[in-house]
């Protein structure tokens, strides 16, 4: 297990600075003096003087590999420079954001394992009656419909309804937990439908391997109660793969949160994003990219150890040798 | 005399040409027997096609131009669909929506996977320092959500249609490059790969004519299960104001604003172009799945 863990600990490293290089590529792409950009933008920029002085200052003059390192050196001391919109440490605007983004996707997923998963095993218990062609029929439509756009349906809804409009002041959650979860269900449920239907797809077919095994039926015929049987027989079999889609999933979830976020004006990383990109906030838009790369390179990893805790042949595979 | 013996070679010559045609129709009939979800999905992004190709002959006005008389015009006789803010007929606007929907779609997903197919090749063929580099970038690439590595990218280069198609198609690169590189790893030692290279064959020809026919059907499925994701994708881009700009006309762009003053006044304006999202991603979801079952069963359904 420690010889499996570091290796993964190791790779996962290398993965993360050669996205830190992607980061840095990219913002360096940018048609137009980098100069000009990372200091404001064409309409703060003054006389030629002003530029070298900024060239100097941000240490655009130096190689372009010099200046990654610098800039790298930077990023693992915890400066990841200061946001030309907000004026403020990127990193700060960024804590500042992050509980909201971070509550929305641990809701969406709650969501979607409390409801895909009882409806995928319901599904495989009762194969071809009606409840499990329309879940199918549901899920299908789920997976194609935009998830910014059930945001707005949602939106449409709860406006005709009950007249409800998305809040101005999003409540923080630990000044107020009830009201936080209450406010940030609507989006958590805009974004996590697709990952409701993708667990309730995937319950299903596990479930449908798996109750066709011999030790179900042994399980059965021992006289356990259906339940028994079910949940702890025949789910806990099926977890491998459940896990590791759901820790997938959480990637996702950051990505799609993105649009969801400005749909519902959520202030979360999400809207920091595209904030960033409007007002052409590179710092900004560098900083958040590289920590939403990041999450999901640790998520990545951490789903790895789930896999070794719960399969034995995977945590003792080393050992073996 | 000549015409004679002419007439009996003439005739099977015909009736080989109208076997071959009844049997290419009915092979086809029996694909759509055996998939009908995939013959609806099939149909539909035909429909689609036909909407956007057609859109100037099509479209009953003009997508830019408003009716200053009519803003959020509720749909009617006059405007089937209704109009936005500006008084712009939605109908018209969702066909032009259409053709930028799918050259983007179809655009992006063919760079995507041209282009991570090369590397996967490459890379699995060769092995060596070429692949331990490519896989690295590749996995690091992976670690960006999909919209945000697009997001980024579109910011860098600035929105336009080209430059939408790139930043939609980067993120789907390494998602092909896997596939296609373990088609060719299972490949590179069968008989008859060793059996081309015994004969002397070159490595590109054996590249393009031994490797690149045996992974098409995986590619396909590839292709086909991003189409969906990459017109969601793209609609999200241009609904951020990322991607695609006005005056142009898209779906996702269609919907952007703000939530609440649509529902209230013109949920038209949001639902219709949302819908043509969801049909047509729902129709390339069937086909991609039906195109799945037919070369690759054994394929996992989630990509």
């Amino acid at each position: 297990m420690l010889r499996y863990g570091l290796f993964r600990l190791l790779s996962g490293l290398v993965t993360l600075l050669l996205v830190a290089a992607i980061v840095f590529v990219i913002v360096r792409i940018i048609p137009g003096d980098a100069a000009i950009i990372l200091s404001g933008g064409d309409s703060v920029a003054g006389s030629a003087e002003d530029l070298e002085l900024v060239r100097e200052r941000l240490g655009l003059n130096l190689p372009i590999p010099v200046q990654f390192f610098i800039w790298l050196g930077d990023v693992a001391a915890y400066d990841l420079g200061t946001s030309l919109r907000t004026g403020n440490p990127v990193l700060q605007d960024i804590a500042q954001r992050f509980p909201f983004t971070l509550q929305i996707v641990l809701m969406a997923m709650v969501i979607a394992v409390v409801l895909g998963v009882p409806a995928g095993v319901m599904a495989a218990r009762y194969v071809g009656s009606w409840g499990d062609r329309l879940l199918q029929t549901i899920c299908v439509l789920a997976l194609a419909a935009p998830s910014f756009w059930v945001g707005i349906l949602i939106i449409l809804a709860l406006v005709t309804v009950f007249n409800w409009s998305a809040p101005l002041f999003w409540e923080p959650f630990w000044s107020d937990p009830a009201a936080s979860i209450a406010q940030t269900i609507w989006p958590a449920l805009a974004v996590g439908l697709r990952q409701v239907s993708l667990i309730a797809r995937m319950t299903r077919s596990i479930m449908l391997d798996v109750l066709n095994e011999d030790y179900i039926r042994t399980a059965r015929s021992k006289g356990l109660s259906e339940a028994n049987v079910i949940f702890r027989h025949g789910l806990r079999n099926g977890l491998l793969p459940l896990v590791t889609l759901i820790g997938f999933e959480f990637a996702a979830l950051f990505g799609a949160l993105i649009v969801t976020e400005t749909v519902f004006n959520v202030p979360g990383l999400g809207q920091y994003v595209v904030t960033s990109i409007a007002n052409r906030d590179y710092p900004a838009l560098q900083a958040i990219v590289l920590i939403l790369a990041s999450i999901v390179v640790v998520g990545n990893i951490l789903v790895d150890f789930t896999y070794g805790w719960l399969d034995p042949r995977v945590r003792l595979a080393g050992r073996s040798k | 005399m000549s015409g004679m013996t002419m007439q009996p070679a003439a005739q099977s010559a015909s009736t080989t040409r109208l076997a071959a045609e009844r049997g290419t129709l009915e092979k086809v009939r029996t694909l759509m027997r055996r998939h009908p979800l995939g013959t609806f999905g099939a149909v539909v992004l035909a429909i689609m096609t036909f909407g956007g190709v057609f859109a100037p002959w099509l479209a009953p006005y003009d997508p830019t131009v408003g009716d200053a008389t009519a803003l959020y015009h509720p749909p009617s006789a006059k405007y089937l669909l209704g109009t936005d803010a500006f008084g712009r007929d939605t109908l018209s606007r969702l066909l032009y929506g259409a053709r930028t929907s799918l050259i983007i779609g179809f655009g992006s997903s063919m760079l995507g996977v041209v282009l991570g197919t090369a590397v996967g090749i490459l890379g699995g063929y060769f092995g060596g320092w070429f692949d331990a580099v490519s896989q690295r970038i590749m996995d690091a690439l992976l670690a960006f959500p999909l919209l945000l590595l697009a997001l980024a990218i579109s910011a860098v280069l600035g929105p336009s249609t080209i430059n939408v198609i790139i930043a939609l198609g980067i993120p789907i690169i390494p998602r092909t490059a896997r596939i296609a590189r373990a088609g060719t790893l299972s490949l590179r030692h069968t008989t008859f790969i060793e059996a081309a290279r015994a004969t002397g064959c070159t490595d590109s020809r054996i590249i393009f004519r031994h490797i690149l026919p045996n992974i098409l059907g995986s590619l396909l499925v590839i292709a086909t299960a991003y189409l969906g994701l990459v017109i969601v994708q793209e609609a999200a881009l241009d609904y951020l104001g990322a991607g695609i700009q006005e005056p142009q006309s898209s779906w996702g762009l269609m919907m952007s604003g703000s939530a609440t003053t649509l529902a209230l006044v013109a949920p038209w304006v949001v639902i219709f172009p949302g819908l043509a999202i969801l049909l047509t991603v729902l129709a390339s979801n069937l086909l991609g799945d039906a195109v799945r079952d037919e070369f690759d069963p054994k394929m996992s359904r989630n990509l």
